[in-house]
């Protein structure tokens, strides 16, 4: 329980990788993250996958929140920091430990832009998570908003979530137009991040292989001198030397 | 709370100077009979006509069962331990203190943020992460630090409820048993508080005396918060104090 952060935007010390994903809703990270996913695997890494607001712990709580719209933005950010520790701590150190790649569907920088956007203060934001390790790599989508609003309603989800529209804001009674208020919002903070945090910017309204394509040859270009952990790597001459060399009495 | 304010960086969408109440709030270890007393000021309160609300540790409707589940599994790392807490924090104060102070309320908080900076200290030996955490906390306008020394507080809770795994801070391995590990743990608390005592200027009361003489030196020290315009209280021949069990 007694670890100590490292230092904040400075490279993390384990030989794993962290490769994360940014940008609003609707923007295709998602699906960009699960194709470099299959991508890597297929060429023999061992890859970790986890996902902004997913552990166990604080899920529910969340969801229960939301349920009864009883979120503050003070509490409703910090929910989403208790999720990003345990899930630091639980899910992502121990495979970058073990040399593995991780990939994050979201990371500390959507809090940076959304709980900005709702209006917490972004010095207090960026001090909550400063126990936070700098990832390898972090790409961000970027969209117009349009392009994400007709995506949403016209894909799978069919309609907006209170929540990710903004709606406990009050910006507009209109579902589609809070979203797009708050999310425009949410775009101009990532705007900034991109600079602060040197973010790479992806061009998110290409056709989908392109944009995979293109970051691919980034990740390649990244992983060159990673050395891939399988299990027994590194260990494996000492570990079975005592076989093949038997001391003599 | 005329001149109320923020610890760090505040709440941006409050602006606390309009906050007509009054925050007082209790710290001190675990098994220091804090409860106690609360319940005692708050009838004593009442009595005079002020109007109390007492606002407790873990006890948000967010975050209690929450937090229990965390506790029971053992599996927390420093950063969701402090985390969990701050936004249980977080709820009480923007659903339940806030609107009571602005409402001209007297909240009685059964520990604060000293409790949360107090155990992160301990486990990380690191102050500066936990109090950026808690910045959006209001500074209370008196804080009393029920204060007790180790051995007294060891008997004190052996005679009561007993000693518990979270209490004796048995996830930072300090001692080979329950009660070694209640000692290591609760003097490493009592230091922290101790110094924190001077840095924040707590009003010091004496824990190791009889109930009735903490109630006392606690009536006192609030008695000079309370406003005038109502009429003032007589000496406190009401109450009925039980020893502390």
């Amino acid at each position: 329980m007694s670890n100590q952060p490292p230092l904040p935007r400075h490279p993390h010390p384990y030989p794993g990788k962290l490769i994360i994903v940014e940008g609003i809703d609707g923007s295709g990270k998602s699906t960009q993250l699960l194709l470099l996913h299959k991508w890597l695997e297929s060429k023999g890494h061992r890859v970790f996958f986890t996902e902004w607001n997913s552990s166990e712990l604080v899920k529910d709580t969340t969801k229960r929140g939301k349920k009864n719209k009883s979120l503050t933005p003070t509490t409703f950010s910090l929910l989403h920091a208790t999720d990003f520790a345990s899930r630091l701590y639980h899910e992502i150190l121990p495979p970058l430990k073990a040399g593995m790649i991780v990939l994050a569907d979201r990371y500390m920088y959507t809090a940076f832009a959304r709980d900005v956007a709702r209006g917490v203060s972004p010095e207090w934001i960026r001090k909550l998570y400063s126990f936070a390790i700098t990832p390898d790599m972090a790409f961000y989508f970027k969209v117009p908003i349009e392009v994400a609003i007709s995506r949403l309603l016209g894909g799978t989800r069919g309609q907006f979530k209170h929540y990710e529209a903004g709606m406990d804001m009050n910006l507009s009674p209109d579902v589609t137009e809070s979203f797009r208020i708050f999310q425009s919002s949410i775009l101009g903070q990532y705007e900034k991040i991109v600079d602060e945090f040197q973010l790479i910017t992806m061009d998110a309204t290409k056709e989908i292989e392109t944009q995979q394509n293109d970051m691919r040859r980034l990740v390649e270009e990244a992983l060159k001198d990673y050395k891939p952990r399988r299990g027994t790597h590194g260990r494996r001459t000492v570990f079975w030397r005592r076989f093949e060399e038997p001391k003599s009495e | 709370m005329v001149d109320a304010q923020y610890f760090g960086d505040g709440l941006k969408n409050l602006n606390p100077s309009d906050l007509k109440g009054k925050l007082i709030a209790i710290e001190g270890t675990d098994g220091v009979g804090r409860s106690t007393h609360i319940e005692m000021l708050q009838e004593w309160l009442e009595v005079q006509g002020y109007g109390v609300l007492t606002t407790g540790w873990t006890r948000s409707n967010l975050m209690s069962k929450t937090i229990e589940m965390a506790k029971e599994g053992n599996i927390l790392d420093r950063w969701s331990f402090s985390l969990l807490y701050a936004t249980d924090f977080a709820d009480r104060l923007e659903q339940q203190i806030i609107p009571a102070l602005r409402s001209g309320f007297i909240v009685l908080a059964d520990r604060y943020i000293y409790t949360a900076l107090a155990r992160d200290f301990v486990r990380s030996g690191n102050r500066q992460w936990v109090r950026d955490v808690f910045g959006f906390a209001l500074v209370p306008d008196l804080v009393c630090y029920l204060r007790i020394d180790i051995e007294t507080l060891v008997l004190r809770v052996i005679e009561t409820k007993g000693m518990n795994y979270w209490e004796s801070g048995m996830d930072l391995r300090l001692g080979s048993d329950l009660y070694d590990s209640f000692k290591k743990y609760q003097s490493l608390l009592i230091e922290e508080f101790d110094k924190m005592a001077e840095e924040f200027h707590f009003e010091v009361i004496d824990a190791r005396k009889s109930p009735d003489e903490i109630q006392d030196a606690l009536r006192n020290k609030i008695q000079p918060l309370l406003t005038t315009n109502l009429r003032s209280p007589e000496l406190p021949s009401d109450r009925h104090i039980q020893p502390a069990s």
